[in-house]
């Protein structure tokens, strides 16, 4: 490990340290926090109990559903709008201002349409993540130098060809933004449609937790979230570095 | 046609498919689930113009404002010490990537513990969405400034008030809007799902009021005048921020 992960690894751990001492020395009252050490004990004992596993599938499973659909979509979609300049010019405002629009109000209508189950999760997590998708191809597509299009037409590469060997190569980089942004959307859009209104999950376990004042349970599943979270971000950086240095970038 | 006159073109013909795929949507599921684009219309002018919607509209409008001062204050702050010195700026981004790409809805059990429920808890959930891209993004405008300019007020003998007015301000501007652009639109996501539980105010407590009794074209209705706000704030943030970049 390098210095600087040291530095960010103590810092993560003093944070934890000294919510620890505020919560152990009464200075914040139990029923708003619980000691990080109580989360770790108790969300210890929930995977362990196997409760979890129930829930744990169902999130994952549609989280990777929504990714799925929002990568290909969302690259088909990027790819085509692409070759289309005034179509890709006209979009190019209503990308940019999608996600100020708060759509996480059409989730209670989504259910009212699909019904009480998997479906209206998984379409807010791939709404949430497929525009992220589209306009990140947009970006790797616009960025290929003009020279490697010549290049391949002096080795009369076909269209197919082109597209496999030079154009997804050479935008590799922001396609792969793209689906690290598409993860960490899904997962938001999934968690928080959960939360708002499902038949379980693990959002949906935290928003029961939180209505049943059971504090522990709740705090140890906000955990579980952040640790799961953030060990899938960090897995993709460490894949993205490596592409980045194998392309010489 | 001139350049921009196709250009208003296209954006109305999108603008015009938007609507025919709504149409389509309508006449597929039917008024139950979602109302026509022209009733949805008829229903936002008429929330509008009726006297009890407007309270609604300036407590979204008042913590959504709250909420951005707080965003841009402790962002700016934090943002300039972190881009000023290299090695905790190379320390904390990778933390707050981490933090930006976090479900924080899972956290709002514990905004509503600590602030109970009504304006403070909505204002602190919504700053909570919004500090983080603005730190972000005045930090790599800070981190990036052109060393010479540095040098060159130091030649010229600038104080410190001078050298922010004349050379800090003007060499992050462009880049500090674009913060506040993606602030903008996250912290007002924050506070719209704030308002959609345990509230009783608001733009989401009347999406979530409209769900609750089944009314299917006001919740469309209000869903409606918030995208059009929300794009329409956002788009005046993009042209100022195009036009700041374009300026450099």
């Amino acid at each position: 490990m390098t210095r600087l992960a040291w530095i960010r690894l103590a810092i993560v751990f003093a944070a934890f340290a000294v919510l620890e001492w505020l919560v152990q020395s009464g200075r914040i009252s139990t029923h708003t926090m619980i000691p990080p050490t109580a989360m770790v004990t108790e969300l210890w004992a929930l995977l362990a109990s196997g409760e979890l596993t129930g829930d744990l599938v169902q999130t994952l499973s549609n989280v990777a559903i929504a990714c799925l659909l929002s990568v290909t979509v969302g690259f088909a979609t990027g790819a085509g709008v692409h070759a289309v300049p005034r179509l890709r010019r006209a979009l190019d405002p209503f990308l940019t201002t999608y996600y100020a629009v708060p759509f996480f109000v059409f989730y209670p209508l989504l259910v009212f349409i699909f019904g009480m189950n998997n479906l209206p999760m998984i379409a807010i997590g791939f709404m949430f993540a497929v525009v992220a998708m589209i306009i990140n191809t947009l970006n790797g597509l616009d960025k290929i130098p003009r020279v490697y299009a010549k290049v391949a037409r002096m080795h009369q590469m076909g269209r197919l060809a082109t597209a496999l060997r030079v154009q997804i190569p050479a935008a590799m980089p922001n396609l792969f933004t793209g689906l690290k942004l598409s993860v960490a959307y899904s997962f938001i859009g999934v968690i928080a449609a959960e939360f708002i209104l499902a038949p379980g999950g693990l959002g949906y376990a935290i928003s029961f937790a939180y209505d049943n004042f059971d504090n522990e349970t709740m705090y140890a599943l906000m955990l579980f979230i952040l640790v799961l979270v953030t060990a899938i971000n960090m897995t993709l950086h460490s894949i993205e570095q490596r592409l980045l240095r194998r392309q010489g970038l | 046609m001139t350049r921009n006159t196709t250009y208003a073109l296209d954006i109305a013909l999108v603008i015009a498919g938007i609507l025919v795929i709504w149409q389509l949507l309508h006449m597929g599921a039917g008024d139950v689930a979602i109302s026509s684009p022209a009733a949805t219309a008829l229903r936002a002018g008429e929330l509008l113009a009726s006297p009890g919607f407007w309270p609604h509209a300036a407590e979204t409008g008042l913590a959504l404002l709250y909420a951005l001062i707080i965003a841009v204050l402790i962002g700016l702050g934090v943002g300039t010490l972190l881009g000023a010195h290299r090695l905790s700026g190379a320390v904390a981004e990778p933390i707050l990537v981490a933090l930006y790409s976090l479900p924080k809805i899972t956290l709002y059990p514990v905004i509503l513990l600590v602030f109970g429920l009504g304006l403070e808890a909505k204002v602190a959930f919504g700053a909570i969405h919004g500090v983080i891209p603005v730190t972000i993004f005045t930090m790599n405008a800070v981190k990036n400034i052109n060393p010479v300019f540095l040098r060159t007020s130091r030649v010229l003998g600038m104080g410190p008030m001078q050298t922010a007015t004349h050379i800090l301000v003007p060499a992050t501007l462009p880049e500090i809007v674009s913060g506040l652009r993606v602030g903008f639109s996250l912290t007002l996501l924050g506070v719209i799902i704030g308002e959609l539980f345990a509230s009783h105010r608001g733009m989401g407590f009347l999406v979530m009021r409209a769900i609750g009794t089944h009314d299917v074209v006001t919740m469309m209705a209000v869903t409606l005048i918030l995208a059009v706000a929300a794009v329409l704030i956002a788009s005046t943030l993009l042209y100022i921020d195009n036009r700041l970049h374009r300026r450099v």
